[in-house]
């Protein structure tokens, strides 16, 4: 192939453009993520969940999570009346495939999306004996596997019951907000597949993100507040029965 | 004056220590990882190693790149926000290498995942009790997915 230096100059910029649709495919790596300029959290937005399952099965596949356990998993609640105190909640199969019929007027329903809730000042990570798990300075909480013993004090430490053992490496797991993807751009799996945006993933540190507004203008709630973990997975518009 | 009678025995004592004590240290040295400590209490090259996890779902900026033809037609319509792969799965693999086709989807088994009536679903959410709705016709007869509204004079 003859080029003389006009045309190579001439075509330098074409190979360019065309070079970013080449790395389009795969998503990049970020070496210029750091660490500390992000807060990791997420928004649910309860009255926007509609049941259908896709955040369980697509975190499943996003994280080869073992049958019968679950990162993230969806209940149905059920409260009839007036008793708030007693609702009745069920997930069956973590709500993987759907939930069964409801009758009519039978009392309030709703949908409450669950995964670990990313404290700030975590039980699961204070009680672990050997540094195993930990919170990452962006925020999110995770374990490292390969330093982990399976003695499960974290699983019993979660007041959401967010971790398990794994059945066949015998270490902790849980959900790492996908920690995979958001360092490079992506959101997370359940966020990315959820059709009516009840999951938003937020960067609190970011003051152009949207969470500063809907925070400052919604009933926002954590889950179990009066237990000081800090909790930063947001749910607007949640129950009272909640638990 | 002498305090202590038969000081040997402490210094044999205090020399075990010592000898102990250095011991500890040329193993902590090697079983402590390098990175443990460079964060906090825990090993620092964790971090690294989870953030290199495989990526299975794409994202739909990835899509977008060459199904830009979808993205106008489905920005149209009212599954503007519904992201590619909510329906068609996890595809990186696909993005990675067009060469490997996505499966063929099933409208009858994924329309009604979402609109399926249900009482516990938000009052606004259009449900359809799919038997009644359609009388059994497939849904992409009238719905075409990517823009579901029905087309040519049909009610929206």
């Amino acid at each position: 192939m003859n080029i003389d230096r006009r045309h190579f100059l001439i075509m330098l910029p074409a190979a360019a453009i065309a070079w970013k649709h080449v790395l389009a495919g795969t998503p990049e790596e970020s070496p210029n993520y750091t660490m500390t300029g992000h807060w990791w959290s997420m928004l649910i937005d309860i009255p926007k969940c509609i049941g259908c399952g896709n955040c369980v099965r697509a975190c499943a596949a996003e994280n080869d999570v073992p049958e019968g356990h679950f990162r993230t998993w969806v209940e149905r609640y059920h409260v009839t009346d007036w008793d708030m105190v007693n609702p009745q909640v069920i997930s069956p199969d973590g709500g993987k495939e759907g939930f069964p019929a409801v009758p009519e007027d039978a009392g309030k329903y709703f949908f409450v999306p669950k995964l670990c809730n990313q404290c700030t000042d975590s039980p699961c990570t204070q009680v672990c004996p050997v540094g195993a798990t930990f919170i990452t300075p962006d925020g999110v909480v995770l374990v490292d596997q390969t330093y982990c013993l399976g003695c499960a004090y974290c699983v019993q430490a979660c007041p959401y019951g967010c971790r398990y053992l794994h059945p066949e490496k015998k270490v902790a797991d849980k959900c790492t907000l996908c920690y995979h993807r958001i360092t490079k751009g992506l959101t997370t799996a359940c966020c990315e597949s959820c059709p009516t945006g009840a999951r938003q993933l937020c960067d609190l540190k970011d003051p152009n993100d949207p969470i500063h507004a809907f925070l400052k203008t919604h009933h926002v709630q954590v889950l179990k507040p009066q237990m000081a973990t800090g909790a930063k997975v947001f749910y607007n518009e949640l129950d009272g029965s909640v638990r | 004056m002498k305090r202590f009678k038969d000081t040997g025995h402490l210094l044999r004592f205090a020399f075990l220590f010592v000898i102990a004590f250095v011991v500890f240290l040329v193993v902590r040295h090697f079983v402590v990882p390098k990175s443990f400590g460079e964060y906090g209490h825990y090993r620092g090259a964790a971090i690294g190693e989870i953030a290199a996890h495989p990526i299975h779902f794409a994202g739909h900026q990835t899509c977008e790149t060459c199904h830009a033809d979808i993205l106008t037609v489905k920005t149209t319509g009212k599954h503007a926000n519904v992201n590619c792969e909510a329906c068609h799965g996890p595809l990186a693999k696909h993005a990675d290498d067009p060469s490997i086709t996505p499966p063929k989807l099933d409208t009858a088994v994924l329309c009604i995942r979402c609109h399926a009536a249900s009482a516990a679903k938000p009052k606004g959410f259009p449900q359809v009790d799919a038997d009644q709705h359609s009388g059994g016709l497939a849904c992409e007869t009238c719905h075409q997915p990517h823009s579901p509204a029905i087309q040519a004079g049909g009610t929206k």
